[in-house]
């Protein structure tokens, strides 16, 4: 490795060119340009197997016909700052021993600091029968691009039966884009006055709705409300359908859940070149981190930013996001020898759409659940409680996301560490008062 | 939280049973959780499952899910239904193998 005081560039490669990969360029990009020293310069390069960068929270509107399957894509390239070179590539290995990447072609890239920013992707190949003659024809995901497009199809001509929202295993990317999925669903009937004709059923591997107690009791609720039916546990072994009529869902445990038309978000696992690199990965593929300074378990040189790594956090673009802030100052504090940051507290938040134009809105880090008041401080969206407010925030979240979150900008009252003021603590009586006024920290 | 006595020794617990401090079990604590499980016996297989639960805790931070154990334990997923038949083999073995509830990762 190049030592500091040289005037050769250290070489920063980052694997993966999302969310997190390209925060993380442009943040470094800024923060070395400010700089200004000749013995501090770094190259950086960002590598991906495509150059689609895709607007993953757009995914969950496209199958209700909200969002342009179209508009939710953007170059990769294009939202990478001058000064970060992009080489669109398939990755075929980590050599961890030698700090090189090896590309499909054989080509190798040499690192000094590697960011593993390759994030989660779907295993279907895991869940027996999942893909089999009912792939696409009453068995769909949404959870990718192409799955949420052909979901879309069969929803505007689905009139009557029963819809099973299944998750087949945590973690998944966004979790609560299932149960945003039922929310926007039953509204979406509703509106076309099918809703008295179809059922809706919530299936999942977990004891309630949600993991955290006070948000999944809410969420829990919210479910009732809406007459969509909650089954808890189930941990799908197998996907029976012919394709041509209603499938079932078989736990492991021996229960059925009948469908006639499936969501399913399958098993998620990091990038496969994560498998072929030796000592890399953990059994599904992603890679042990440290979950305060995110620093990898695997080598100090390489760090791990967003769901490619296996902390215990959510798998979400908010969590990348204030994990940018934490990675990009470590890259650079172990460049220059120092200490690092310890100072990541899995702080996560997340608009959760009910329908009919309202959304919740959540906020929790490893230690603290999910609690009611409001988010940033006492005066804020509210938290926790269904508002018209916080479904405008989500529909303007997708601009703030291209034009300020992915060129690196520190986004105003939302830091890495989760705020506490304006929150009540799960102490406090569990019918919580909802007038601002009432609300304390 | 709640203090219980489990095969002679106080241990803390959550409010729904799980370790709070996992260095608090011992090998007499499982066999006292199990038989209140239903399994009057632990097999082989029982501690394989419960040391595996108890290192991925300790190297993760979280237990594991019912399919990573189904992977990585060395016992199948069927298997693991007709060792721990109540409540689902992922909870009732962490519940064992006394450290918290598996976060599911959120």
């Amino acid at each position: 490795m190049t030592m500091p005081g040289s005037a050769t560039p250290r070489k920063i490669v980052i694997l993966g060119g999302g969310t997190g990969g390209t925060l993380t360029a442009n943040r470094l990009r800024r923060m070395y340009q400010h700089l200004d020293r000749t013995d501090q310069s770094v190259s950086i390069v960002v590598v991906d197997q495509d150059n689609d960068h895709l607007y993953q929270p757009g995914l969950l509107f496209v199958p209700f016909d909200l969002a342009d399957p179209a508009e939710i894509v953007r170059p990769r390239e294009r939202q990478l700052l001058d000064g970060v070179t992009f080489v669109e590539a398939a990755i075929d290995r980590v050599d961890v021993a030698r700090q090189t990447v090896v590309l499909e072609h054989g080509e190798a890239l040499d690192y000094d600091v590697l960011v593993i920013a390759t994030g989660a992707t779907l295993a279907l190949d895991e869940t027996e029968g999942l893909t089999g003659p009912g792939w696409n024809k009453n068995v769909f995901t949404f959870y990718d691009h192409a799955g949420a497009v052909e979901l879309r199809d069969a929803l505007e001509h689905f009139t009557r039966g029963r819809i099973v929202v299944n998750i087949v295993d945590l973690p998944i990317k966004c979790p609560v884009a299932p149960l945003e999925f039922c929310f926007l669903a039953d509204w979406f009937f509703e509106g076309r006055g099918h809703r008295d004709d179809i059922e809706i059923v919530y299936a999942t591997p977990l004891d309630g709705a949600f993991t955290k107690p006070i948000a999944s009791a809410k969420l829990t609720e919210l479910l009732d409300d809406k007459g969509i039916e909650l089954v808890t546990e189930f941990n799908t072994g197998e996907v029976r359908s012919t394709g041509g009529g209603p499938g079932v869902l078989v736990g492991y445990d021996g229960r059925e859940v009948p469908f006639d038309l499936a969501v399913v978000i399958p098993l998620h696992s990091g990038a496969a070149y994560v498998g072929r690199s030796e000592g890399l990965g953990d059994e599904l593929n992603f890679v042990p981190t440290d979950p305060h300074t995110l620093q990898s378990r695997v080598s100090p040189n390489i760090f791990v930013i967003g769901d490619a790594a296996n902390v215990p956090a959510s798998k979400a673009g908010s969590v990348t996001h204030f994990e940018g802030e934490v990675l990009t100052e470590n890259i650079a504090r172990f460049l220059d020898g120092e200490n690092l940051d310890a100072s990541y507290d899995g702080h996560a938040n997340c608009f959760i759409e009910t329908g009919f134009g309202k959304a919740l809105l959540i906020d929790f880090n490893y230690e603290t659940e999910p609690m009611a008041g409001h988010f940033p401080a006492a005066v804020g969206l509210p938290l926790l409680k269904e508002s018209r407010l916080n479904h405008l925030g989500k529909l303007m979240f997708q601009s703030i996301y291209w034009h300020g979150l992915l060129p690196g900008r520190d986004l105003p009252m939302v830091g890495a560490a989760m705020p506490s003021r304006g929150k009540r603590s799960p102490d406090a009586p569990s019918t919580p008062p909802t007038r601002p006024e009432e609300t304390r920290s | 939280m709640t203090t219980a006595t489990i095969a002679g020794t106080a241990v803390e617990l959550n409010d729904e049973g799980f370790f709070v401090e996992p260095a608090q079990w011992t090998r007499d604590i499982a066999v006292e959780l199990a038989r209140q499980h239903g399994i009057d016996t632990l097999t082989d297989q029982h501690w394989t499952v419960l040391e595996f639960m108890r290192k991925e805790y300790f190297e993760k931070g979280t237990g594991p899910t019912v399919r990573i154990l189904g992977k990585s334990s060395g016992v199948s997923v069927k298997d693991l239904y007709q060792l721990f038949p109540e409540g689902g083999p992922a909870k009732t073995a962490a519940r064992i193998a006394g450290i918290p509830k598996p976060k599911g990762c959120i």
